[in-house]
């Protein structure tokens, strides 16, 4: 296999390396250097050096919804990754049925954020109506439970999936041998099955650490950050500093906006990934 | 036991080509309703080549109400002359997007739209100066093109009126008619008498005033123009950068007789849709729905007749009311391409100029996009229309369009969410007043 591989792996790597640099490479850079433009269209750019910069860096409504969006990832981080853990646990171990539940659990993976968003914004906002509080548009505290519970319902089963993956590749005699030394369940959880499972866990948290910081969909949908921006996370802030204002400057702005958004993901997430991986095991 | 690792590998980046697959599945939906139409657009762009030459039109339609309308003449000036003509409609609130999308492409529309100087800011390097053309020609007037400078950059294509849609047939169970209502102070007495026998007459006064997005602009808008455009008659301007507000407190009597004579709880309009207004309306919940005369298609369609429609004016208590007509101007002005080929200039410019001077194309626009402010315009049967012209004809002053000086899209949307929360009880009046004065001179100051 391994001769297998030296051999073809130019037929592996390069449709992807091409995709890589039409999809990502190119449309990055171009980005990059419009960050410093002002511009209609991609097409009729002028420079105009650091303006924009200094611009997304003193707008308050950029810097509270940084903080929405630090507060909503941090959040459904612990929650999602809990939860899912806790399934996956529960359907690991020998129960009726544990394959119907799994795809069931999957399942709402595979809708679309903005038709969740709208579903969920009619259905909290029936509750919501009948209990008599105000609706998820009026009060961002609500509005960000909403989209908590919106991401979590959707999430779950997916970093479920991993963890499954995960608790299924402990070597059973790691187990046997614990329960033979007489460790108690929760010994084994926390001793045995946590360290065997951390690169799922890398794999998981990062995957909700970045998707908890470029949420769009559901935030559009769910409370298109009303009222008044409060419940708005920075995609949206960036998407609205794109299109709801007039004049070429804006663009420029919300150029950016998103590169600095683009670094402070890619530096959240190293950090992330290197506090994980340094806990992981060899088995 | 690194083979078993490594599957579990595998898989991991299997499930997660799969969450590629949604996550692009998902994106596709935001701009499903654009993807359906460029989908007729790459067809039609299929069958361009044969006619190369001759140029081309597309164009990128802003109403989706005429969309069905557009394809069907845009296929009949195709048969007729060959020239082939691509009509893409943007999904409702996204034709900036769209339009920003579309225009850096090769196939870029050769006509699109604008609303008016605000929204000619963005687009006027792509603006063709339409000055001397034939379509600029037809207009009856000069007041209805868009200049900038000396330039003739867009052309408005229709004239349009809003005001109080009324079911005159529940008005008359209610007893009252339309002549009982000649000021805000009439209008009140009415509102607030069917609201107090609401329960016996099986309806309310007013359809839901819903902040949802759908719905919104109706009120943060179309309702604010009334105050702006009294501001404006007062001081004798057609646009400023600083808002004085003089004539809020009547902008406060039409939001709060809306908000509390309606079919639902003023903490529930946050959530109510543009269609849940107007199937209120039309299944007869409510007396009264502020909308256009876009609308009528649409009501008619669901069984409205003739009989059970009026327009009446919007009354705020402001100005001489007994003078006061319906709402009536334009937000819609044709733009051509600039960076386009000649030819396909050209054929746009014919295209648009056989739309106001055929008899086919004058009868598509006077049955669904309304009047037009062209030479040989058909006349309408599109009764708010006629509402107008018989407000007009008894001597009564339209209230002009002003709403096409706010400031931004921005500005709208802090009026609306103020009032969204001053509806609900959450937020107070001050801060629809705060967002409409201060909001309006911050965010001419960003311009």
């Amino acid at each position: 296999m391994e001769r297998a591989i030296k051999k073809y792996w130019p037929v592996f790597v390069l449709p992807t390396l091409a995709a890589f640099c039409i999809g990502f490479l190119y449309p990055f850079c171009q980005g990059l250097y419009l960050s410093f433009c002002k511009f209609t269209t991609i097409k009729k750019a002028s420079f105009v050096g650091f303006k924009n910069y200094i611009y997304a860096l003193t707008d308050g409504a950029f810097w509270h919804s940084f903080g929405f969006t630090t507060a909503f990832t941090i959040c459904s981080t612990l929650l999602i990754n809990v939860l899912a853990f806790s399934i996956a646990l529960a359907l690991t171990s020998k129960i009726k049925g544990s394959n119907i539940f799994r795809t069931v659990f999957f399942m709402p993976n595979l809708i679309g954020g903005i038709v969740l968003g709208y579903i969920w914004q009619i259905l909290l906002n029936c509750v919501l109506s009948l209990l008599e509080q105000p609706l998820l548009a009026l009060d961002a505290t609500l509005g960000f439970w909403g989209l908590i519970i919106l991401l979590c319902w959707q999430q779950i089963g997916y970093m479920m999936i991993i963890y499954i993956a995960g608790l299924q590749s402990i070597p059973k005699d790691y187990l046997e041998a614990a329960k033979i030394d007489g460790a108690t369940n929760l010994q084994i959880l926390f001793r045995v099955k946590i360290p065997n499972v951390m690169p799922s866990i890398t794999i998981c948290t990062f995957l909700t650490i970045t998707n908890g910081f470029k949420l769009f969909d559901q935030n559009l949908a769910l409370t298109g950050g009303e009222p008044a921006h409060a419940s708005e996370m920075m995609a949206l802030n960036i998407y609205n500093t794109f299109y709801s204002r007039t004049g070429p400057q804006w663009k420029g702005y919300g150029q950016a906006k998103s590169v600095i958004f683009c670094l402070m993901v890619i530096m959240i997430s190293l950090v992330q990934l290197k506090a994980t991986k340094s806990r992981e095991v060899q088995q | 036991m690194k083979k078993k690792i490594l599957s579990a590998v595998l898989s991991v980046a299997m499930v997660s080509a799969l969450l590629v697959g949604c996550g692009s599945s998902a994106t596709t939906e935001t701009a499903a309703p654009a993807a359906d139409s460029a989908a007729t657009a790459d067809g039609a762009e299929a069958a361009a080549p044969a006619a190369t030459g001759e140029g081309q039109v597309y164009y990128l339609n802003f109403k989706p109400e005429a969309d069905e309308a557009w394809q069907a003449i845009a296929k009949s000036y195709t048969d007729q002359t060959g020239v082939p003509v691509t009509v893409v409609t943007a999904a409702s609130g996204t034709y900036e997007e769209t339009l920003s999308a579309e225009i850096i492409k090769d196939e870029a529309p050769t006509l699109f739209q604008v609303n008016g100087p605000v929204g000619l800011a963005n687009w006027t390097d792509y603006c063709y100066d339409l000055k001397g053309s034939s379509l600029y020609n037809e207009l009856t007037s000069d007041s209805f093109a868009l200049y900038d400078g000396d330039e003739v950059k867009g052309i408005a294509y229709v004239i349009e009126s809003y005001g109080i849609i009324t079911n005159v047939e529940l008005l008359s169970q209610a007893g009252y008619t339309v002549d009982d209502i000649k000021s805000f102070d009439d209008l009140k007495k009415v509102a607030e008498d069917i609201t107090a026998r609401s329960s016996e007459l099986g309806f309310a006064a007013f359809t839901s005033a819903g902040m949802d997005g759908s719905s919104d602009w109706r009120f943060k808008t179309h309702l604010a123009n009334l105050p702006i455009y009294f501001e404006y008659q007062a001081d004798g301007i057609d646009t400023t950068d600083t808002i004085k507000g003089s004539f809020l407190d009547n902008y406060k009597n039409v939001w709060d007789l809306y908000i509390n004579n309606a079919t639902c709880a003023p903490a529930d309009l946050a959530s109510k849709t543009g269609d849940d207004a107007e199937n209120e309306f039309a299944d007869g919940q409510a007396v009264f729905y502020q909308n256009g005369s876009w609308e009528y298609a649409n009501l008619t369609g669901k069984g409205m007749t003739d009989d059970q429609l009026a327009m009446i004016p919007i009354y705020t208590g402001a100005g001489d009311e007994a003078n006061q007509g319906l709402c009536t101007g334009t937000e819609n002005y044709w733009c051509v391409n600039a960076e386009a080929s000649e030819e396909d200039i050209q054929a746009t410019i014919d295209f648009l100029t056989w739309m106001v001077t055929s008899e086919e194309g004058t009868k598509m626009l006077a049955d669904t996009i309304g009047v037009i402010p062209f030479k040989n315009a058909q006349d309408t049967t599109n009764l708010f229309v006629l509402n107008d012209r018989d407000y007009t004809a008894a001597g009564k002053t339209p209230v002009s369009w002003n709403f096409t000086t706010m400031p931004s899209e921005e500005w709208k949307n802090g009026v609306g969410s103020a009032l969204t929360a001053y509806a609900a009880g959450t937020g107070s009046w001050d801060d629809v007043v705060a967002a409409f004065v201060d909001g309006w001179a911050s965010e001419y100051a960003l311009k």
